[in-house]
């Protein structure tokens, strides 16, 4: 009988308590060099497509925004704009609540940028970037809570408008936190543009080439980081996204630091989104009243901080969906491990896994598994791996550590 | 292009399909025989450029239907292709994984969920199913509903 060849497998997962999902990467190693990717999902699948043709149309925005606490504006929205779209009442929305839904979405997008770069810094040894992105994020989410009463699960989106309004008050109180969180980020994203050793750290590291991007069909950030211009809030407007002026950011290079500059310039457009809509905000009701949803179909779709959410939804005239599709972007953008982490080592898979943002769920119980299931490295070794090459390279250049100013 | 050049390529594939229906000017559903399905996505991704978003997978009264959805980005156009499979006693259609790699998990989601079997898939596991869940039932069939 031929012997199987039993080949090094690195099993990444499949639990994050810190985190709310749960993902299961088993990568396949040559030595340092990662060959193949297997990723298993669904250890916390919570049948939400069932319950949501259980509820009643005006109680699944509830449900949803449970997906995901850090995306918990853009799935509702997705899905109140795919029955406005079915009920053909898209236009009928008053143009304050579209303003509220925009302010509130890239509220969504900034706090999870800056979640993310303080894990990523976290992850190659930037503590302090960790510290201080966290330290900036906080103010975004009380002013959340100032408008919505939560600072995650905001529940604000209902079919036809919106539940809580901006009260004037705390426009000003908002105004001044945007030039503060500003300022900060802009700090942020030239202290990394200007330090060397992030460039050779990140640069060339985990790259996604613009074709397998198109082939796994990945959306956000991550594609936009490998030159690939889409965008749903320019492609298909929704919200008042059509009435303020911004940009797109894309980078060419498809590798982590592409990524974490997108996601960093983001903020600042972001932050102009926010600053235009409190000052255009128009006076008038923020809901229409909503009677009956006929029989029908909508596609609703939103950008996420980490892609296109889209949520489609089928009527029969009840006051219930029929069937509720709802896609994360995560679900495209993670299979693309198997493209961007071939070839890589182990040091830098960590950062790679990371680049995409998969509600970065999977390396607390990580582990290096030989032939015989046993353990070799665990999770403290392969971040201490990742941070040992950081270390090594500022080293080897003679920088000095990153120099952030705050006052 | 232009909204009237979409409409124009899509001609291409009008054999093919059974109806084509426009419920708002950014939202265009092509309903096909299963059979045809796979040409159809196959024209959307490879000529049109359109980019795979999703799939949907649902248990009709007299069929189960699949329904691929497309974004066209130029045009901001969700482009949903409508696969009726009128075999419910052993649902099958080609499957798009090996032209698509992102249909590759919809494909093992849709066949955890209605129990359809995707031809040609390269790897169909479990998806979302645990691994103790009883074979041949599957959560969203109507049946199992009631």
């Amino acid at each position: 009988m031929k012997k199987k060849i039993c080949k090094p497998v690195l099993a990444v997962g499949p639990f994050h308590p810190l985190q709310e999902e749960m993902e299961f990467f088993q990568l396949t190693v040559d030595g340092e060099i990662v060959t193949d990717i297997d990723v298993r999902i669904s250890y916390n699948h919570r049948g939400m497509e069932g319950i949501a043709e259980t509820l009643q149309f005006d109680q699944v925005p509830y449900l949803v925004s449970r997906i995901c606490g850090i995306c918990s504006a853009s799935h509702p929205l997705a899905y109140v704009q795919a029955v406005e779209e079915l009920s053909g009442m898209t236009a009928k929305v008053p143009e304050r609540a579209l303003y509220v839904r925009t302010i509130i979405n890239e509220f969504e997008r900034i706090h999870s940028h800056l979640l993310w770069f303080g894990l990523a810094g976290h992850f190659i040894g930037y503590d302090t970037v960790f510290m201080w992105a966290w330290k900036y994020r906080e103010p975004v989410l009380d002013l959340l809570e100032m408008i919505t009463g939560n600072r995650n699960n905001y529940g604000n989106v209902r079919v036809g408008g919106c539940r809580e309004d901006i009260p004037d008050e705390i426009k000003p109180k908002i105004l001044q936190e945007l030039d503060k969180l500003e300022k900060k980020t802009e700090m942020l994203t030239k202290a990394v543009l200007d330090d060397p050793v992030l460039h050779v750290r990140l640069k060339g590291v985990g790259i996604l080439k613009k074709e397998d991007a198109i082939s796994y069909a990945v959306t956000g950030p991550t594609a936009r980081g490998s030159g690939i211009g889409i965008d749903v809030r320019r492609d298909d407007p929704y919200a008042a996204y059509s009435m303020v002026d911004w940009k797109m950011i894309v980078q060419d290079e498809g590798d982590v630091f592409a990524k974490a500059v997108v996601r960093l310039l983001e903020v600042l457009e972001a932050v102009k989104i926010i600053r235009q809509a409190v000052k255009k905000l128009p006076a008038g009701p923020i809901a229409t009243e909503v009677k009956e949803i006929p029989a029908g179909e909508g596609c609703g779709r939103a950008e996420a901080p980490r892609g296109e959410t889209f949520h489609y939804v089928r009527s029969d005239g009840g006051n219930r969906p029929v069937r509720h599709k709802m896609r994360a972007p995560s679900f495209v953008n993670v299979p693309s491990f198997k493209a961007s982490c071939i070839g890589q080592s182990i040091a830098d898979v960590t950062i790679t896994l990371a680049a995409v943002d998969p509600c970065y769920s999977c390396t607390e119980r990580i582990a290096v598994v030989d032939g015989q299931k046993k353990i070799v490295h665990d999770y403290e070794t392969l971040l201490r791996l990742s941070r040992e090459k950081t270390t090594r390279l500022r080293k080897e250049m003679g920088a000095d550590q990153m120099k952030l100013e705050d006052e | 292009m232009k909204l009237q050049e979409l409409d124009d390529n899509l001609q291409a594939v009008k054999d093919k399909v059974i109806s084509v229906e426009k419920t708002t000017d950014k939202r265009i559903y092509l309903t096909c025989e299963s059979e045809n399905a796979l040409g159809i996505c196959n024209f959307l991704y490879k000529d049109l450029g359109c980019r795979f978003v999703i799939a949907t997978g649902i248990d009709s009264d007299n069929y189960f239907e699949i329904l691929y959805h497309f974004a066209y980005d130029e045009l901001g156009c969700v482009i949903t292709v409508k696969s009726l499979i009128r075999d419910k006693d052993n649902p099958a259609v080609d499957s798009l994984a090996n032209l698509l790699p992102a249909a590759s998990w919809i494909e093992r989601e849709v066949h955890d969920e209605l129990g359809i079997e995707f031809k040609g898939h390269p790897d169909m596991r479990r998806l979302i199913l645990a691994d103790d869940w009883p074979d041949g039932v599957y959560p969203l069939r109507k049946e199992r509903k009631k």
